[in-house]
Order: structure tokens, then C-alpha cells, then sequence
């Protein structure tokens, strides 16, 4: 019975106006907004630079590639829900797809299934209280990274250099991902990351006497962008509390900063947030808020609630 | 006085850079010349082997000026060791540009009308010849101390280190060495990481006794967990871009900049037969625009490759012992090439190529070694028309097909290089292929004896 339901009230149709609502072009245009599933906007954001990086060469990968990815972590999903016995979600193994086809390379298709598998079995076989652990895309990403550097020598790698440092990219992107994020409720995250990631990186410059030239090139990296907006602030692995989220966005930076400079690892923001996602169960003990349900998932719900 | 002065030049590896000294023909460093000398940095080639946190950098510059001016000073991680460094001779160094240089390849179109023959022959790219500059130093107490002193070929080799830049540079400048104000600031920075110095002069009596005119590569062989190369010094003072090609020869796969895009260069085009007269200022040409096209922020694929093999091959692959004198510490020695004839087990190419400067290039180069070990290169194509008399219908449409072929040629050529397409057009009219003699066209008979009945 709720899976038509669902189905028909995509935010757009403003089927979900309450009887009696506000009927004048402003308010239903916030209506429609406040119905906008933020993943409908990461998708949309995603695929239109998924399908930039290809025109453009960014991207050097195959449509095989892409199909493998989107191949691995479907059917990761239909068994994990099925497992679970949970209604299949879609959207989550979409975004994944794209977020690794952006993020990893691989040496052969193969691998790059084997990665959307792994990035989205992370969300079933790591769980702590009632959350997955782990960013699945970023799970992804540091198990083949890992299994790269083992098992499996060079069969994935990332490429942080290829979106350049170009500003008006930067800042286009940031652009798309603020608007994402806010509707998300986690623009916060992607901020407060970005500014420590940034204080950092020019403390050291000053300490070093070196130009703002070179931090200013790090932060313009369109890979960092990528990593803050789309990454970083996924609601279902931040922590619901605002300050255990400042927090953890905080604290990714540091690790980044740590990595990067210290340890001169180039993939440092991506183990960063897995150090981060590890330890945020207990950070979320001393700022216990409501989790977060998704604007969809919550309207679905409230119109269940009307229906009885 | 002047004359006296020792141009410096800094490479930096892993850890270490280059310094650029010397005349014509600098590393990627910053000179460090006589202020009345109009200097331009040439091309410089840097060799790194890179496999877990071993390296090994080779440094090579085509320094062209007295000897005694010359002067390096790269920045390494650690105090190295006598057996740390190296000389090596610059052949090897032009075989591995050669090999993996950018080629034109030629094919002669056969006979639409019967099977076919194909040749193929490439031109390379120039390679650039180099040699290796060096400076000289005393000894102070400016809180810089001599880690160690060698004498390793033609050079003389300092290990610095130092507390504060300003004492650096005093040092450096009571030993005859110009330093550049710009400089300053960067080996400060240098020295808050912990860097040391490696200063390398020519020894006279050495270089003389080899009987050598030019200066030879100089090697450093450590373990840093950096993968990078230092051009930020070289930048001190350079008067404009700098060129620097990169050979990195890795076990797992190609290399590509983290901080910076590494983008393809075009390649597989089909371009005017006229370019291979001068395959070389095609070559420079189309860097230019295509360093323009990517606002002068990229650093350049040129070739990736297996040195097993090589198709077309620009030159032979690399013998064992020559990749061994590289770094490649995996290579067997030429006792193990004599049992296995296999030249290079192992061992991935990578030839990175930019042109440089401060503005666009404010970071060092910091490198990433990937899985990847597709097959690139940089290869442009020329395709000779048949030149027979095709009479048979294919013939017909070949030679109808020619002119949208050559235009197609000249728009590539034009798109790569930026050249003028009406210049393009006049180079090539001169070689236009001979048409054959143009036969009436079919409906000349068609209906021709009709004109003349009426008559």
C-alpha cells in the first residue's frame, strides 16, 4: 500500500498540500521546495557532472565502467533490503554509482562493480545503532584504495588533480553543493570543514612564509569542493547534533590536514572521513538530536499518518 | 668580478628540487647568473624512480655556459651519503627521451584499386641534450653547517643545512653564488620542513681530466614518503615559463600530478604531409596552444607505456642495464639480461611535459603513482595520397573523397597549433597531389549526341 502512495507524491505535483494550504504562487513554490527531496538535487547535480567530465575529458573512464559500478551497487542493494526485508531504495545505490564513477578509477570494469558493491553492502554490514557507519561512496573508495595497496595491486586509484584548480569551477560547484546541502540541513558540515580545512592550510603557509598563492590553489581544487559538498555532508553519517557535526566536519579537516601535509598521502580527505565516520557513534553520545529522515521519507510518512 | 660569481640552479626530488643555475640552459631552478647576462632557462629533464618510498632522481639541463659558473643547489630530505650520489652519462637520458618522445607517422595510401602495402616510418620529436651544472662553497658559521663534502665526477658536492634562510643565503652569497631575492623566502620554507641542501659545483681539475666539454647528470638515490618535484625555487627568478619533462619509471603503473590536472596530449590526429618537414615546430607549436587551451594550468601526458615494448618505437626500449643505471633497482644487471633477454621486466613510463611559471604554478609538482597501465602516446599522423592512376570506380572515389581529406588535415593542424588555416591551406597547396587528368563526366554522354543532332 505505500509504495504507490510514494510513487505518486513526488514533491512536484504539490499533491502534498494539506487541505486548506496556502494557495498563492510564493508560498507553493516553498511548498514545492520544502518538498524537494535534497538526493533529487545531488543526483541531478552528480549526473550533470558526471556527463561534464566525460564531454571534457576529466573523466577518463568507459561507459562499461559506469554500468559496472551502477551494476555493483544495485545489486547490493536488492539483496541488503531484502536481507533486511526493507522496501528497495533506489536513490542511495544512484548516488553512490555516481559519486564513485566521479571519485575512483579502476583498472578493469570488473573492479569498479566490485567497488559499488562494497560501497553499498558497507550500509547493511556496518551498522551501529541503527545507522549505517560509513558513507557508502566513501567506503568504496578507501576499500579499493586499500585492497589496491594489498590484495589487489593498482586495480583502483583516484585522480584528486583532474578537476583542476580553476575558480570559477570551485565556485560554481559550491555553489551547486551549498544549495544541495541546505536543503539537506547540512551545509553546515561542508563549511565548517572547509574553513578549518582552510585555516589550517594558511596557518601553515604563514608559519612557512610561504605565498597564499599555494593555499589558495589547495582549496580551489575542484576534488576538495567535490569532497565537501557531496561527501562530507550525507545526513544519514554526519551526526544529527549541530555540534557533533561541527565537530566531525572539524575533525575530517584536521585528519585531511594531518594526512596531506604530514604524511603527504594525496587521497588524505577520504581516510579522513572514514577515521571520522568510525569514532562518530560515540561523538553523537554527548549531542543526542533526532535523526535525520529524509524530506521524502518524512512526507510519505506525515501523509500515512493523515490517511489513518 | 661578475664573471666570478657561480650561477646556481636548485632541482628538487622527493624531497629535493632544482635550483636552477647556469646559462642557457637551467633545470627547473632559478638562476643564479650574473645580473648583465640575459639568461633564458632551456628545457630541463628530470628522471624519477619511484617505487614505495625509494627514489631516485637524475637530473639533466643542457647548460651551455662556463663551467665555472655553473651551480646547483636541490633541496633533498636527508643528509646523503657519498654512495647516495651519482654521475651518469646524458645518453641515457636522450635514449629515454627519445623512446618515449612525441612521433609523426607516415603512411603512404595504397592503391584504391588493388590491395594494399603500408609502410610506416616516424620522425621523433628533437630531443634536447643536456648537461649538468655545479657550484662552490666554503664553510661558515651562520647557523649553516656542511653536513658533508664529496667529490663525485666533475662535481663538487655539498650537504647543507641550515637554521634560518638568511643565513643560507649569506652563506651562499660569500661563496660566489648570486641568489635571488625571491629565493629567500622559498628556502626558508624549505628549511621550516626540515629540508636540507644539496649544492653542487664543477671541479675544474675533474672536469678537465674526463675530457668532457659538457656536464653530466647528477643522481641522488634516498627514501621520502614525499613523491614530488620542487620547482618552486627554480621560479625565484626565471624570466618566464620554464620547460621541464618529467620520465618516471614505476612498477605499477602511470604517474599523473595530484595538485595539478595531467591532461593527454592530443594525439592520433592527421595532419598536413607538409608538418613533417618540420615535425619538431609542429611539436612546439601545438604544446603552446594546448597550454593555452587549459589556461596554462596543466601538466602534460606524453607518453605512458610498458618499457617492454613500444609500437611504433620512436627508439629501442631501454636495456636492463640502463634503466638499472636510472634507479630501476629491480632491473636486473647484465648478467641477468645475458640469461634473460626480456629488457625491462617491469618497469612502466611515464613522460610528463610543462611549461611553467609562479603565477600558474604556485605549488611544487606532488605526484601519484596509479593503476593504470593503458598505453599512451603522443602520435600524430601523415597520410601520402596514391599517387597511380586509379582508373576503376573506387579510384573515382577516393580521388573525390582527396580534398575533403586535406581539409580535414588542415582544420586539425589549425585546431592544434592555432596556426592560420589560410597559411595552413597555401603550405599545403605547394604539395598538392597531382590530380589525375579529369575524364568528362558522365552526362556529357548522356545526352551529348543530342546537342549536336540539333545542331
Amino acid at each position: 500500500m505505500p509504495l504507490p502512495m510514494a510513487i505518486l507524491e513526488t514533491p512536484l505535483t504539490g499533491a502534498l498540500r494539506a487541505p486548506g494550504a496556502p494557495t498563492r504562487l510564493g508560498e507553493r513554490a516553498r511548498c514545492v521546495w520544502a518538498g524537494v527531496d535534497p538526493r533529487h538535487l545531488q543526483i541531478l547535480i552528480l549526473s550533470s557532472l558526471l556527463a561534464f567530465g566525460l564531454a571534457s575529458n576529466v573523466i577518463d573512464t568507459s561507459l562499461a565502467h559506469i554500468a559496472a559500478a551502477a551494476a555493483g551497487a544495485f545489486a547490493a542493494q536488492l539483496v541488503g533490503c531484502f536481507m533486511i526485508a526493507s522496501r528497495p531504495r533506489l536513490l542511495s545505490p544512484l548516488i553512490t554509482t555516481l559519486s564513485l564513477c566521479l571519485l575512483l578509477r579502476t583498472d578493469a570494469a570488473l573492479f569498479m562493480a566490485l567497488a559499488g558493491a562494497v560501497a553499498t553492502g558497507s550500509k547493511f554490514a556496518l551498522r551501529v545503532g541503527g545507522k549505517h557507519l560509513f558513507n557508502p561512496a566513501n567506503a568504496g573508495v578507501v576499500i579499493m584504495l586499500l585492497l589496491s595497496a594489498s590484495l589487489l595491486p593498482g586495480a583502483a586509484w583516484t585522480t584528486p588533480g583532474q578537476w583542476g584548480t580553476a575558480f570559477w569551477f570551485a565556485a560554481l560547484l559550491a555553489g551547486a553543493g551549498f544549495l544541495v546541502t541546505t536543503r539537506a540541513a547540512r551545509a553546515d558540515a561542508a563549511i565548517v570543514f572547509l574553513l578549518t580545512f582552510a585555516g589550517l592550510s594558511i596557518a601553515r603557509a604563514l608559519y612557512l612564509g610561504d605565498p597564499l598563492d599555494i593555499p589558495r590553489h589547495r582549496l580551489q581544487s575542484g576534488a576538495l569542493i567535490i569532497f565537501a559538498f557531496f561527501m562530507i555532508t550525507d545526513p544519514m553519517t554526519t551526526p544529527d547534533g549541530k555540534y557533533a557535526r561541527a565537530a566531525f566536519a572539524a575533525g575530517v579537516a584536521a585528519i585531511a590536514y594531518v594526512f596531506t601535509y604530514h604524511l603527504f598521502e594525496p587521497d588524505a580527505v577520504f581516510y579522513a572521513l572514514a577515521l571520522a565516520c568510525a569514532v562518530r557513534p560515540l561523538m553523537e553520545v554527548f549531542d543526542r538530536a533526532p535523526a535525520y529522515v529524509w524530506p521524502r521519507d518524512a512526507q510519505i510518512k506525515k501523509k500515512q499518518e493523515t490517511l489513518r | 668580478m661578475k664573471s666570478n660569481r657561480k650561477r646556481a640552479f636548485a632541482a628538487a626530488a622527493g624531497a629535493a628540487i632544482l635550483f636552477a643555475a647556469g646559462g642557457a640552459a637551467a633545470f627547473c631552478g632559478f638562476y643564479v647568473a650574473k645580473a648583465d647576462t640575459k639568461l633564458f632557462n632551456k628545457a630541463s629533464k628530470v628522471v624519477l624512480m619511484r617505487d614505495g618510498d625509494r627514489t631516485v632522481i637524475t637530473m639533466a639541463n643542457d647548460y651551455e655556459g662556463p663551467l665555472e659558473e655553473f651551480a646547483i643547489v636541490v633541496p633533498v630530505p636527508t643528509v646523503l651519503e657519498r654512495e647516495q650520489i651519482h654521475v651518469t652519462e646524458n645518453a641515457i637520458i636522450d635514449h629515454l627521451d627519445a623512446y618515449t618522445a612525441p612521433r609523426l607517422v607516415e603512411y603512404f595510401d595504397e592503391d584504391p584499386c588493388a590491395p594494399q602495402i603500408m609502410y610506416e616510418r616516424m620522425a621523433q620529436a628533437t630531443a634536447v641534450d643536456e648537461a649538468m651544472p655545479a657550484p662552490r662553497s666554503g664553510a661558515k658559521s651562520l647557523g649553516v653547517t656542511i653536513e658533508a663534502e664529496y667529490t663525485v665526477g666533475e662535481y663538487d658536492i655539498q650537504i647543507l643545512s641550515a637554521e634560518q634562510s638568511d643565513g643560507l643565503s649569506v652563506f651562499l652569497r660569500e661563496n660566489g653564488y648570486q641568489v635571488p631575492d625571491g629565493a629567500e623566502r622559498t628556502l626558508e620554507s624549505y628549511i621550516k620542513q626540515g629540508t636540507k641542501f644539496f649544492v653542487a659545483k664543477v671541479n675544474l681539475d675533474e672536469q678537465a681530466k674526463t675530457g668532457r666539454t659538457y656536464l653530466r647528470p647528477l643522481q641522488m638515490a634516498f627514501e621520502t614518503p614525499k613523491f614530488m618535484l620542487p620547482i618552486r625555487l627554480g621560479m625565484a627568478n626565471a624570466d618566464g615559463k620554464q620547460e621541464l619533462f618529467v620520465f618516471t619509471l614505476t612498477r605499477k603503473g602511470r604517474v599523473e600530478t595530484t595538485n595539478y590536472r595531467t591532461v593527454k596530449l592530443p594525439t592520433g590526429q592527421e595532419i598536413p604531409r607538409y608538418v613533417k618537414d618540420d615535425f619538431g615546430a609542429f611539436y612546439q607549436a601545438m604544446f603552446a596552444a594546448q597550454t593555452e587551451k587549459e589556461s596554462e594550468r596543466a601538466v602534460f601526458l606524453e607518453y605512458a607505456w610498458d618499457m617492454a615494448w613500444c609500437d611504433p618505437c620512436a627508439a629501442d626500449p631501454l636495456s636492463s642495464s640502463e634503466l638499472r643505471e636510472l634507479g630501476v633497482f629491480w632491473a636486473g644487471g647484465e648478467n641477468e639480461a645475458r640469461i634473460r633477454p626480456n629488457p625491462a621486466p617491469d618497469v612502466f613510463v611515464t613522460r610528463l611535459h610543462v611549461s611553467y611559471d609562479a603565477e600558474h604554478f604556485p605549488e611544487d609538482l606532488m605526484f601519484k603513482q596509479t593503476g593504470d597501465r593503458s598505453n599512451f602516446q603522443g602520435r600524430y599522423v601523415i597520410r601520402h595520397p596514391y599517387q597511380g592512376q586509379a582508373q576503376c570506380e573506387a579510384g573515382e572515389a577516393y580521388r573525390a573523397g582527396l580534398p575533403k581529406r586535406f581539409d580535414a588535415e588542415a582544420q586539425t593542424l589549425a585546431r592544434l597549433t592555432g596556426w592560420s588555416i589560410d597559411d595552413i591551406r597555401d603550405q599545403m597547396g605547394v604539395e598538392a597531389p597531382p590530380e589525375p587528368e579529369k575524364k568528362d563526366p558522365w552526362w556529357r554522354r548522356l545526352w551529348g549526341g543530342d546537342e549536336q543532332k540539333d545542331g
